[in-house]
Order: structure tokens, then sequence, then C-alpha cells
């Protein structure tokens, strides 16, 4: 397998590299401090397996994947071993390491890696993609390791707050470590907006608007001056 | 308190003497720029981003043996994230004791 290290820290990737040198599976083609380097020689060059550090400065391992529109396998390596929840999220993470690595777990998570053919991993990702299109109205969320569901038309408000995004429904709240990028591809087009980098609002629940708000339920949530006009165009103004 | 080894590098290397020497040389260009980075942001009383050079420095404690060491660290990530800068001192001090041991190498 081709692979390719990203992680800011040199002695992480000297690690890395040189458990990769032990495996004749593997060679590593190029190694980045930086993920904006990576994209660039990603958008020339193919690759089967990328070793990803989670906290990097200004661009995170998650943003990274964001930007990938078919990304290879992936190993994140991290000192932090509480993103793993949000790690199973994504169908191209294979394995996730916590640093100081060992030989040991890096060996098992090659076998994870070389045991997940590139075509299933495709055809995973687009039959979850599937279900969760053809599942209607409801959308799952991942809550403690349960998967929990949600009737969508019942979602009112989605808040972004920090690694974490709040969802409020009719009868309950729910608070899912996400993104808001990533609820609002999963929720229809016809009844949610964006309204505000941090706010996505359902808008058949609006009670009224006021200047640069909207009253929500009890909420007030502002509406940024660049999610305004569409937001108006959605209204049906008499 | 616990002393810095070599016991995870030597685990590494696999008895690769040049590999040890080439990770002891990265280390110690390394270590000083991310603890001048972290004494800066701290000074700032910038503590987010003094949160994350401590995350970073953690992976050289463990690097280096520092088990206990690890976990004060991983509090005072902590504590910082909150705005507290509880527990300063003791990962100061741990620094201290890695530059002592890295100037050895």
């Amino acid at each position: 397998m081709n692979c390719i290290i990203i992680d800011d820290e040199a002695t992480a990737r000297a690690i890395i590299g040189q458990l990769c040198s032990n495996v004749d599976s593997l060679a590593v083609l190029e190694e980045f401090p930086n993920a904006m380097q990576a994209i660039k020689y990603l958008n020339q060059n193919e690759i089967d397996l990328i070793f990803l550090d989670i906290h990097m400065p200004d661009f995170t391992g998650f943003d990274f994947i964001e930007t990938l529109k078919n990304p290879p396998k992936i190993i994140l390596t991290t000192s932090d071993p509480n993103f793993a929840i949000q790690a199973f999220e994504y169908d191209c993470i294979v394995d996730y390491l916590v640093k100081p690595i060992t030989p040991e777990r890096f060996k098992k998570a090659i076998q994870k890696a070389e045991a997940t053919p590139s075509k299933s991993l495709e055809a995973s990702q687009s039959t979850s993609e599937k279900v969760e299109s053809t599942s209607g109205n409801d959308l799952y969320v991942n809550i403690d390791r349960r998967l929990i569901k949600i009737d969508i038309p019942s979602i009112y408000l989605v808040e972004a707050k920090g690694d974490y995004i709040h969802v409020k429904t009719e009868d309950k709240n729910y608070t899912v470590h996400s993104t808001l990028k990533k609820i609002a591809d999963k929720l229809p087009d016809d009844l949610f907006l964006k309204v505000h980098r941090s706010y996505i609002i359902n808008v058949d629940k609006i009670i009224d608007i006021e200047d640069n708000s909207v009253l929500i339920k009890k909420d007030v949530i502002p509406v940024s001056r660049s999610n305004r006009p569409e937001l108006m165009k959605r209204l049906n103004l008499l | 308190m616990e002393k810095p080894n070599m016991s995870y590098i030597q685990s590494m290397s696999g008895g690769d003497n040049a590999f040890e020497q080439k990770l002891i040389t990265i280390i110690k260009a390394e270590f000083p720029e991310e603890k001048k980075v972290y004494y800066n942001n701290l000074e700032a009383k910038n503590y987010k981003l003094t949160a994350e050079n401590v995350h970073k420095l953690k992976h050289k404690i463990s690097i280096l043996g520092l088990e206990k060491s690890y976990e004060t660290a991983v509090a005072f990530e902590n504590n910082l994230l909150e705005g507290s800068t509880t527990l300063q001192d003791e990962f100061e001090s741990i620094l201290t004791i890695m530059t002592n041991y890295l100037q050895q190498l």
C-alpha cells in the first residue's frame, strides 16, 4: 500500500515512518507537516492509506477528511482518545491509534487496513448513504455509542457549539459530537435553512421574524446578513 | 519524581541505533521550540493555545517513558481548557526534567 503521513510534529512523523519501514507491504511516498500541503499532493497522486494526525493548527484531521471526495483508507494517529466516537462516523477511517504508538498496535492497524478492500469500502459508503437518504423522515445520531433515531420534521433548531451540535426537537434536545455541515447534508433543503454560521432552522417552525433575528419556539436566533435574502425567498409574503 | 528513560525509543528502534540517534536529534530540535511556544502562549494568557501546546508536548513526555507525568500533563491540559493554570508548576518541573535528560543524550 502506498501511504502518506500527515502530522505537524516531526517526532511523530519519524516514528510512524520507522513503523512503516518495518512492514514490507507499506511504502511511504511523502510526509506532510500540515493538511494543506497534503491536499495539493492528493490532487495529483493516488494513494492507498493516510496516517493522519487529528490535532493540527488551522486545519484539523477531520477538516482534512471533509475536503476529500473519495478518501483513501485513513488511520488516525492522536494523543487524544476522546475523538474515537467521532472517528466512527467516517467509513474511510479504518483504525484509531493513540500515541505513543507501539509496534504491536501498529501492526494490528495495518492488518485492519489490509483487510479492508478499497472497493468494498466505497460500496459500504454508498450503502450507508442510501440507508440514510431512503430512511425518509428519520435521522440517526450517535450519542454515547448508541444510534438514536430523530424524526427530522420535529427538529426545529440545530445549534453549533464547538465540537458539538445541539439538536432541538418538539419533544427532546440532543447533544451530538458532530458539525453543522454534516447535519446540514442530511437535512432536506426544502425544510431547513442555515441562517447563521452557528444555526440551522426549520423554516416551517418560524413564529416571527424581526430585523436580523427569527423566533422559533422560545429561541431567538440571529440571522446573518448574507443568509437573510435566502430566508426571505422562502417566506410566503403577503 | 520519575525519571525519563529510553524504553519506548528502544522498543521502536528494534536495535536500530541509527534510528535512535535520528529520533533523539529530532526531539532535541523540536522540544525547545515547543517549550518556547508554550511559555509564550502562557505568558499571553492564551490558555486555549497553551492547552494545544501541552497536548503536543504530551507525546514527547510519553516517548520518554514518563507515565505519571503524562497523567499530570493530561490534567493540566484540561485545566487550561477551563481557563485554570492549576498544575502549571508540576508541568513545568516535568519540562525541566526532560530538558536536563535530553542535554545528557
